[in-house]
């Protein structure tokens, strides 16, 4: 009697389990497959922009985008090849543009003669761009179109 | 010592006598047919110390230098050409192919020595090694890159502004040969502080000051 019992709370509950499951099922997923483990094929890797033209900022302070491909570019505890051309030193025969001098500052505001230690890692700021479209449309708006 | 001199004055009796019982015509041909099998054999060996298989033999090569070289564009790219390290290492004609051959038994010394056992011995000796191998190419005109890099097929209007314009300005002219701007394309790089690059015009100005380890 008591087996009997305990069997069917047992059932009762694996039922309200399922229905509970069956009522709420997952969010919409915003990544992979459904279902999640089936393979996803991996879309092409976008090309690299390497017309070496400079880009408009959208607003002041962007950092300016690099109309350049990086591939194995070293940035490293031991060298630095951006400011092989990016450098003061090196614009000249390079022709590229300097790093600006807020990148000679520290964070006192003290200029320095060369590039600041929190501003050596280029591409924390600095991106290359490719040619893949936007996930989702931007509607960003200039400032100065905003007026 | 003497039992050394005695055998010695042997080898050197029969060496200087005529053969008794072998016709010339044997002597001739055999001698030929011995020294192509020792040149055939000769070959094939110094030919196996150009392989990879040997190069990674040693844990040097293997967990430094090659795990470097398989992220980079001379390791796999989108028409599968690979440079493996002989390809850049060891000069393809055979004086100087033998030249470097012999200055390469010290690294075999520094292998039973383990001057090189540890990663970090290995980033202390990397400035040295570097060093010899820009050194090298310098000296050759960078002979390993025109292998297979030759000024003469390089269509400029293909490469992009920026390229082209230094290629004629430093390349073309001879000013300048390619290791000078093309350091740390296979390997990663020690400290270069104190080195400027091939293009620039002041490089008494490069900052010395770099953070070092």
């Amino acid at each position: 009697m008591m087996m009997r019992r305990t069997l069917l709370v047992a059932a009762a509950l694996l039922a309200a389990v399922g229905a509970v499951a069956q009522q709420t099922p997952d969010a919409p997923r915003l990544t992979g497959n459904t279902p999640p483990t089936t393979p996803v094929p991996a879309p092409p890797v976008p090309r690299p922009v390497t017309d070496d033209v400079r880009r408009a900022r959208n607003y002041p302070e962007q950092p300016p985008v690099i109309p350049h491909a990086i591939d194995g570019y070293q940035i490293t505890l031991h060298t630095n090849q951006c400011l092989t051309c990016h450098a003061r030193q090196f614009i000249e025969s390079s022709g590229a543009p300097m790093i600006s001098v807020t990148h000679f500052m520290d964070r006192d505001g003290q200029v320095l003669a060369d590039v600041t230690p929190r501003r050596y890692f280029c591409n924390v700021c600095h991106v290359p761009q490719t040619d893949a479209q936007p996930l989702v449309r931007n509607t960003f708006r200039d400032a100065l179109q905003a007026r | 010592m003497r039992v050394v001199f005695g055998w010695l004055r042997i080898l050197w009796s029969v060496a200087r006598s005529p053969a008794a019982m072998l016709s010339l015509g044997f002597l001739t041909l055999g001698g030929f047919v011995c020294g192509v099998m020792f040149w055939g054999a000769f070959n094939t060996a110094l030919e196996f110390t150009n392989t990879e298989t040997f190069c990674l033999s040693c844990h040097e090569m293997r967990s430094n230098v090659y795990q470097e070289l398989s992220h980079t564009v001379h390791f796999s790219n989108r028409s599968g050409v690979r440079a493996i390290c002989s390809d850049c290492h060891v000069p393809h004609n055979w004086t100087v192919k033998i030249a470097r051959k012999m200055q390469a038994s010290k690294e075999v010394w520094g292998h039973l020595f383990g001057t090189i056992a540890t990663r970090q011995t290995f980033l202390d000796h990397r400035l040295e090694l570097a060093e010899h191998e820009w050194a090298r190419f310098k000296a050759n005109d960078s002979l390993e890159c025109r292998n297979c890099h030759s000024a003469v097929a390089m269509d400029l209007s293909k490469q992009t502004a920026r390229a082209a314009r230094i290629h004629q300005q430093y390349l073309l002219t001879g000013q300048r040969t390619c290791i000078d701007c093309h350091k740390g394309i296979a390997h990663e790089l020690p400290d270069m502080a104190g080195m400027p690059p091939g293009w620039a015009e002041t490089p008494e100005l490069i900052d010395t000051r770099q953070p070092s380890r």
